[in-house]
């Protein structure tokens, strides 16, 4: 069984599919991954995006650190596979595999603690080290509905943003206010290529593929 | 650090990525550390090339071979069966959503000097000339036992009991000649050496039912092979395990793993920090006064600009040279990947050479092999101790796992996982206990 495959570091593009032969959409699949320091709300922020939920105290990622999420953007569908950190940040321990094929990555902070947007910016630096050079970031200040107790200033953010190319929302996880934006606005930069990115046959197995007959030799 | 976990897992190699899921999966919390700042340790992919000189003592290669960090590579040389146990548990576990693979594309023997492909399908066994003709139909005859072979059902068996009878006992029920015998153990049921001739005649049975079925899955060979090395198979197994709550620390030195009365594990010491535990997992290299040697394998990475001679142009081959056909004890592996798999820049090959040490001279024994693969543009040799563990962990709580060994899959590495799991938690993994994640859809 075929599937398509990542990405490689030479190219930020995804891999165009038809479903069909004489439908004109285009569907596209991405990786994307969050970073951020802990706490400020990555795993939230991707709950309310594919499910529509927030949770007050969530502490575990178990439900949340590999979703996807399909959205319609004019005449294509985009398909965002999405990997969060289950916490291997914590002490500096992603994995390459991590950033690895990555097409898009959402950096997150919280608006309340300053220290989180200067990591913020660590994680763009690590980004532009470990991913492809295609990648397309996007700042997220997130717990924007505590906005009357904010440490980072909204212009100091987008400045920043603007000076390294990223595009910039101020999200809430908790109201959803931007969630939904920020995914599109990645959708909308990310290139949909046509073009096949195949690089040959790749293999995910999986426990329900039907064995072929047995060719076993000299039968 | 400074907590309290149910486990602390040493070293970040395969063995004890799988294991720090499994624990993390079943409840137990986890805190898992490596002195290295990669993920791997002895099964890891090096990343850039530059960093595989710099292991090596030797000078940095500058521009020669391409973008350093196109390269990833393996430090031990395996393939996955593609139906074997490990890729059960990528499955089970749902590790495979983080990785992609390709099948080997051949699948080679070596005999008289040259190598001849192992026949996938009918077509290909009836014009080898690994066998001739009259060969083939007793051979022919012996697979169709095999296939129709059921260790529960006597019925199958016809006359010849393999639990009890010992392989060359099958061999000489199909009047199967010496060639034919060396072709079956070796490339097909992949033992190293001759011992299992007078060893119960199941178990090479369900070796090579174990080949047939791997090959039946994608049929160019029965091996799989991960993107971006070997050293993938870790990082997914670490993720699971984080994603469960394990904690996670690279570049972390251990100082000391603390005993209590009765020489029973407390915790483990780095620097000024201690973490307590109960248990403790870890490769040999955290525990050597623990650890007794038994044997050596040497591994020689080579890196190429040209596939394999006869091999029509494969960008991927296993070579299998039984060890009959060199004068030795035990077969030697041969293995080449390339940039297809992301683990060479374009135009280059990573071939590898391995095999159990026997003598005093090992880059002598390998020399067949390396013979397969020149021109060869670099290499890096390794002898490492075979390890294995002195303790079973009963009293002390530290489980330690074997070294690597010189097999071409990891079949072993899985029994020496599955083993220590039952040892520490006195229970059997539960696979029922991974939670389908929310959203998440088939791929």
């Amino acid at each position: 069984m075929a599937t398509t495959p990542r990405s490689g570091g030479a190219s930020g593009t995804g891999t165009a599919q038809r479903p069909n032969g004489t439908s004109q959409n285009k569907s596209c699949q991405f990786k994307l991954v969050l970073l951020g320091e802990s706490a400020v709300g990555k795993s939230s922020l991707v709950l309310r995006f594919v499910k529509g939920q927030f949770h007050e105290y969530q502490e575990s990622t178990i439900g949340a650190a590999f979703l996807t999420q399909t959205i319609c953007i004019e005449d294509t569908v985009v398909k965002f596979e999405i990997w969060d950190t289950a916490g291997q940040e914590r002490y500096h321990s992603l994995a390459p595999m991590y950033y690895r094929g990555a097409q898009a990555a959402i950096v997150v902070y919280d608006i309340q603690n300053q220290d989180s947007f200067q990591r913020a910016k660590t994680w763009v630096k690590e980004l532009h080290k470990q991913a492809s050079p295609n990648i397309v970031i996007a700042l997220a200040g997130n717990k924007a509905d505590l906005s009357n107790i904010r440490v980072v200033e909204f212009d100091e953010a987008k400045q920043y943003a603007e000076e390294n190319g990223l595009l910039f929302m101020e999200t809430s996880a908790k109201t959803g206010m931007n969630v939904n934006d920020i995914f599109l606005a990645i959708a909308k930069k990310l290139p949909k290529n046509d073009g096949a990115n195949n690089q040959g046959t790749s293999i995910r197995p999986t426990g329900t593929e039907t064995n072929r007959p047995t060719n076993n030799c000299c039968k | 650090m400074n907590e309290e976990y149910d486990a602390i897992v040493l070293g970040t190699g395969l063995k004890e990525c799988i294991l720090s899921g499994m624990l993390s999966v079943s409840g137990k919390k986890v805190l898992h550390i490596d002195r290295n700042k990669y993920y791997g340790g002895e099964s890891a992919s090096i990343t850039p090339l530059e960093e595989l000189f710099q292991r090596y003592g030797l000078e940095p290669p500058g521009e020669r071979f391409g973008r350093g960090r196109d390269w990833n590579v393996d430090l031990i040389p395996k393939f996955l069966m593609a139906n074997g146990q490990l890729v059960k548990l990528l499955i089970h576990t749902g590790v495979t959503r983080y990785l992609e693979f390709k099948s080997i594309e051949g699948s080679y023997v070596y005999k008289g000097g040259k190598i001849a492909k192992v026949p996938v399908d009918q077509k290909e066994a009836l014009a080898s000339d690994l066998m001739g003709m009259f060969e083939k139909r007793r051979f022919r005859n012996f697979l169709i036992y095999v296939q129709d072979f059921r260790e529960d059902d006597p019925k199958t068996w016809k006359d010849f009991d393999p639990t009890k009878a010992n392989m060359q006992g099958l061999y000489d029920k199909f009047g199967l000649d010496k060639n034919t015998q060396d072709f079956t153990g070796h490339a097909l049921a992949l033992f190293r050496d001759d011992e299992y001739l007078n060893e119960p005649a199941v178990n090479t049975i369900r070796r090579i039912k174990l080949y047939s079925d791997s090959l039946a899955r994608y049929g160019k060979s029965p091996y799989l092979y991960p993107m971006y090395g070997l050293g993938e198979l870790p990082q997914g197994f670490a993720r699971l395990s984080a994603i469960y709550g394990g904690t996670y620390m690279l570049d972390k030195p251990i100082d000391e793993i603390v005993l209590g009365e009765g020489g029973k594990v407390v915790g483990v010491r780095s620097g000024e920090e201690v973490a307590k535990c109960k248990q403790v997992y870890c490769d040999p290299s955290y525990v050597p006064e623990k650890v007794r040697k038994r044997g050596k394998v040497i591994r020689c990475i080579c890196i190429l600009d040209h596939p394999v001679a006869s091999t029509k142009d494969g960008l991927s081959t296993q070579i299998i040279i039984p060890q009959k056909q060199v004068g030795r004890k035990s077969d030697i592996y041969v293995s080449l990947v390339s940039s297809t798999h992301q683990v060479a820049a374009k135009g280059w090959f990573v071939g590898m050479v391995s095999t159990t040490v026997e003598t005093e001279n090992p880059e002598v024994e390998i020399k067949p092999g390396l013979d397969l693969l020149e021109p060869i543009a670099q290499k890096f040799v390794t002898i490492s101790d075979y390890l294995e563990p002195i303790d079973d962990g009963s009293e002390s709580q530290i489980f330690i796992s074997e070294s690597y060994d010189a097999t071409t899959h990891f079949e072993t590495t899985c029994l020496d996982v599955l083993n220590i799991f039952k040892r520490g938690t006195g229970e059997t993994f539960d696979f029922s206990k991974i939670k389908h994640e929310l959203g998440d859809e088939e791929q």
